[in-house]
């Protein structure tokens, strides 16, 4: 039997790994991709200290100390269930059974799709998948490509793809339905555009975050923002218009773009055609977290942090004996919270595996994940802060019960 | 191999790997040893990985990561292998599935 299993060798995982090693607990971590760092793999931006965070060397640091300590890995392995049996845990892969008497779940986030008409052929992914095509295996996802969704993640992506000279024809919304509400509302998409106006070297953004602290300018912003678009980094950004269509006879060919008024509804007969061969698809994260919900966790609902979240303690406790969670399963933020929060996990299992004298160290990890969520480059979601304490306070509700 | 980005401004230049020899639908095609196998075919300029069980329409890789099976392959003979999580091994032999033959029976209406 295991001391200790780790679903997902993320960031928060591969921290919280390295952590029980030092302590000197014994760990299997489990991973169905085929390389260690998760989605931390495809990340590459500058920092405002004019630093590159390069994603792909991050995850390898990590993923050699983890080795390093004696950490057992088995990438390639997908897990399909988890059960809880007298005081451990049994977790269910294609070929074995593993148990352990501590098992923490660090499996990230997913890709919220978007269906437009025509997103089957190939040749239309999601935003996350042409990142992990460029920076990690290297592959361009085509050579014009044209991105579906204005967000934090499709902004960053974006400058990626024009990093490794794809072009990046145009960015717009998503046509307005019931799917895609907010995100295909242009005043909606100006705000959360606000947050990420730092990474952008464009006047208008940078000057629009400026003007627009209120909402009657917000309004008076839509409503005057320029039918061509801005650009940002030479990439045309359309929030006066949306994708109703992709065509092509096999494969992507192009998208159908029509105008929309600032409620989000299409201007009838100003459809026109934009040639591409690839199609991003940006329909925002949430947290993975079906495992916690097959073991039985209870669970709470906030938009702050991207959806459903396992309830959880400060600690990185749920309300199970034994069953622990870190990253993004607890809220969509990005790498270095998930580390943070990987230690405080690493930290709290050594406590409950009986390693004396580790509360000065836990309450200090909790501190540190703070500080890098106030510290945040990329910020998914402005009220993340505010979604963690209702969270905290929902955890400490349930427990008076 | 025209897809591939040799030369990246701050990744640098891409990592010498071992190249391997592979099949896909009975044709044969070089890729990196380890690599995704969805990643090798995209390089080679292959986008479609299957055509749709009921109506037969192509379909490539999505989410890239695992989550979604829209790029299920057969591979060495194994049904539903999704060519994103699948490393490139020399001499794998992938193969598209395709329509069935019967159509799948489509029972909303006796449940209504
Ligand atoms: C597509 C995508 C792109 C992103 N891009 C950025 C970005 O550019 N910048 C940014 O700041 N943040 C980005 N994020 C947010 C990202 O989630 C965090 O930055 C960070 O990587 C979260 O770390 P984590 O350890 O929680 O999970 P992850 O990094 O997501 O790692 C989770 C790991 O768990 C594994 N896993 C999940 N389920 C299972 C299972 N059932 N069995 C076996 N293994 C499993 C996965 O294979 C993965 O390796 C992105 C997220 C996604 C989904
Ligand atoms: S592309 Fe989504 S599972 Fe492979």
């Amino acid at each position: 039997m295991n001391k200790v299993i780790i679903i997902g060798a993320g960031p928060s995982g591969l921290e919280a790994a390295i952590t029980c090693r030092e302590q000197g607990l014994d760990v299997l971590v489990l991973d169905e991709y085929m390389i260690a760092g998760g989605r931390l793999l495809g990340q590459l931006y500058e920092q405002p200290d004019g630093t590159w965070w390069n994603g792909l060397e991050e995850s390898k640091i990590r993923y050699e100390k983890a080795l390093e300590l004696g950490t057992r890995f088995l990438l390639n392995t997908p897990v399909n269930n988890i059960v809880q049996t007298n005081e451990h845990w049994t977790v269910y892969t294609d070929t074995e059974s593993f148990t352990a008497k501590h098992l923490l779940l660090a499996t990230g986030a997913a890709e919220t799709p978007v269906p437009v008409p025509g997103w089957t052929l190939p040749g239309v992914m999601s935003v996350g998948a042409a990142q992990v095509m460029t920076n990690v295996h290297r592959v361009k996802p085509g050579n014009r490509g044209v991105i579906i969704g204005v967000n934090v993640l499709s902004t960053a992506i974006a400058m990626e793809l024009k990093l490794a000279g794809i072009e990046v024809v145009a960015m717009t919304l998503p046509v307005n339905s019931q799917v895609t509400n907010e995100s295909s509302q242009p005043k909606e998409v100006m705000n959360s555009l606000l947050h990420v106006s730092h990474m952008a070297p464009s006047k208008f953004i940078k000057l629009g975050s400026r003007l627009m602290k209120n909402d009657f300018m917000k309004n008076m912003g839509v409503t005057f923002f320029p039918k061509t678009g801005v650009k940002i980094w030479d990439i045309p950004i359309q929030l006066r218009k949306a994708v109703v269509e992709i065509y092509g006879d096999n494969e992507v060919q192009g998208v159908i773009v029509a105008t929309i008024d600032s409620k989000g509804d299409v201007v009838g007969g100003s459809e026109e055609k934009i040639k591409a061969d690839f199609v991003c698809i940006a329909g925002g994260l949430y947290p993975l977290a079906e495992l916690a919900a097959v073991a039985g966790c209870s669970f709470y609902y906030s938009e702050e942090l991207g959806g459903y979240v396992p309830l959880h303690s400060e600690r990185m406790e749920t309300n199970l004996d034994g069953l622990y969670v870190a990253g993004n399963i607890t809220g969509i933020e990005g790498a270095k919270v998930a580390i943070a929060q990987g230690k405080t996990a690493g930290l709290t299992i050594a406590h409950h595996a009986g390693i004396p004298g580790l509360e000065k160290d836990i309450q200090t990890s909790i501190e540190s994940i703070e500080r890098a969520r106030d510290k945040a480059y990329i910020q998914f979601h402005p009220g993340v802060k505010k979604g963690k304490e209702l969270l905290l306070a929902e955890w400490q509700n349930r427990l008076g019960e | 191999m025209k897809q591939r980005i040799i030369d990246h401004p701050v990744l640098g230049k891409i990592e010498e790997r071992k190249l391997i020899t592979f099949r896909f639908n009975n044709k044969e095609y070089r890729g990196f040893e380890q690599e995704s196998i969805a990643a090798a075919l995209l390089a080679n300029g292959v986008r479609t990985l299957r055509h749709h069980e009921e109506n037969g329409t192509p379909r490539g890789i999505y989410c890239n990561i695992g989550h979604c099976y829209e790029c299920r392959v057969a591979v060495n003979g194994i049904q539903g292998v999704r060519a994103c999580l699948t490393p490139l091994q020399e001499g794998m032999v992938i193969e598209s599935g395709g329509r069935l033959p019967t159509t799948v029976r489509d029972w909303r209406s006796e449940d209504e």
